[in-house]
């Protein structure tokens, strides 16, 4: 109990001096999980919105896969991509093992499938709503897909809410191909598990807190800023 | 309005679920003016032949031919169903929603909606979640949605069920003004009424068959069928 009050303290400090350390890697971490966030969003929500208007014959196969893939084990998904990215392995004149822009990439595949598989959930039932009257006027796939993205924003936004939780609180794939080397990849988590190795409890829970504000912190921007719950159902 | 699509032919369309017939075979042709009426009881198969007709239906059995090419068919038709399809919009991007599709800028479409919506008594709710209008608001809307392309030809699946008698007097001014500007309308209803006052042609639906059909004058003076006859006089049918 002693350890949580003097981590909270010194959280409390840190945030207060702004202390140089916290900052940098607090925006490192925002920018290594917002930036994985809004790649995987990218690929995910349209495919996830493809999946729910398309039937082909592999259908229920992907979906299968696609919900499988959401427990990947970060640290497994880290240590394929290490050894893609490392000096002998087949991406490695990239040159990009121990760069924030690698960890970037192990957060994309680790996160893309939850965000595929929320959105084509959500998707699904608006195409079920929308299904005849998007038939009846003659849509072409591209705009189906585009309407059920747009008016199925605020079910998406959630999807990739639980992807950007899944990135911001991951260490074991950052952690592998990132190195935590200090000032070069050195992210909130990576920190924690780090001090917390060192034995220094009270920066470790400090860490922790500023981790979970953050979080709380990106959420509530996000759902300010679109407006979710505000005007009637949507 | 010189129809380009009509008529509509339908050779011998039978359409079936779960290996269960539910419709036809069917061969009937639609061309001219004005309103035809689809009556018959629940399960003879009206809503399928709409939908068989505005190809929401896949046809295995038998043939749809418009007599243009099926995309100009389709181009010129809209559909109206029973329970309104609401987008999570706001009403005049609802309204307007059929336009943006066929690439018109957003302003004018939105423009056009709001005279659209003006033309079905909803002007003081376009800016409204269309989530929240009244049963039958929504399906004005989706009258208005359905005739803001100026389709040549519109189906309706019992647009005026669960309605009340204002709503419904509404939605049948609406129609029969879209049928004197040349919209060909092809509707069903189960309320017999409404079928006397808005029918120019009445086609009867029984067990999935095309039962019997005429003119007003002689579906509703000189019924054929039994079954007809029941179904007009409101009699239970065992």
């Amino acid at each position: 109990m002693n350890d949580i009050l003097r981590g909270l303290a010194e959280a409390g400090q840190l945030v207060v001096t702004a202390d140089a350390d916290l900052v940098e890697i607090t925006a490192r971490s925002l920018q290594v999980s917002l930036g994985a966030t809004i790649i995987a969003s990218a690929i995910g929500l349209p495919f996830g919105a493809w999946l729910a208007v398309n039937r082909f014959r592999m259908r229920r196969t992907v979906i299968a896969l696609l919900n499988a893939l959401m427990g990947l084990p970060p640290v497994v998904v880290g240590l394929i991509v290490y050894v893609l990215f490392s000096r002998s392995g087949p991406l490695g004149v990239f040159g990009l093992l121990f760069t924030p822009t690698v960890m970037v990439i192990a957060q994309v595949i680790i996160i893309t499938p939850i965000i595929a598989s929320i959105a084509h959930q959500a998707i699904r039932e608006l195409w079920a709503d929308y299904h005849d009257l998007l038939i009846s006027l003659n849509t072409t796939r591209g705009q189906r897909i585009k309407a059920l993205l747009w008016d199925g924003r605020r079910a998406l936004l959630t999807a990739s809410l639980a992807g950007f939780g899944r990135a911001i609180g991951e260490v074991g794939a950052i952690m592998i191909v990132g190195g935590n080397i200090d000032h070069a990849t050195r992210v909130l988590t990576t920190a924690i598990a780090l001090e917390t190795g060192k034995g220094d409890f009270a920066l470790a829970l400090a860490l922790g807190f500023v981790l979970i504000a953050l979080a709380i912190a990106v959420n509530l921007a996000l759902h300010m800023l679109t407006r979710t719950e505000k005007d009637s159902r949507w | 309005m010189v129809s380009t699509i009509l008529p509509l032919k339908l050779e011998n369309v039978e359409l079936r679920r779960g290996g269960r017939r539910i419709l036809g075979p069917i061969s009937l042709n639609l061309s001219g003016q004005g309103i035809t009426i689809i009556m018959g009881p629940n399960g003879s198969g009206k809503t399928s032949l709409l939908r068989a007709m505005h190809g929401l239906e896949r046809v295995r059995r038998g043939k749809v031919s418009w007599q243009s090419d099926i995309q100009t068919a389709r181009a010129q038709q809209a559909f109206v169903f029973q329970t309104p399809i609401v987008m999570r919009r706001r009403v005049v991007d609802c309204i307007a929603y059929p336009l943006l599709l066929t690439g018109a800028a957003r302003s004018v479409a939105r423009k056009a909606a709001v005279e659209q919506a003006a033309s079905v008594g909803l002007l003081d709710s376009v800016d409204l979640p269309a989530e929240v209008l009244s049963g039958g608001e929504k399906q004005k809307m989706a009258l208005a949605r359905a005739l803001i392309r100026r389709p040549e030809v519109l189906f309706l699946d019992e647009p005026c069920a669960n309605l009340d008698t204002k709503s419904m007097a509404e939605i049948e001014a609406i129609l029969t003004a879209a049928r004197d500007a040349g919209t060909r309308i092809v509707m069903s209803t189960h309320n017999v009424g409404q079928a006397r006052r808005l029918a120019d042609d009445v086609l009867f639906l029984w067990d999935g068959y095309l039962h019997e059909q005429g003119t007003k004058a002689q579906f509703f003076t000189a019924t054929q069928t039994a079954e007809a006859k029941a179904h007009i006089n409101g009699d239970l049918i065992p």
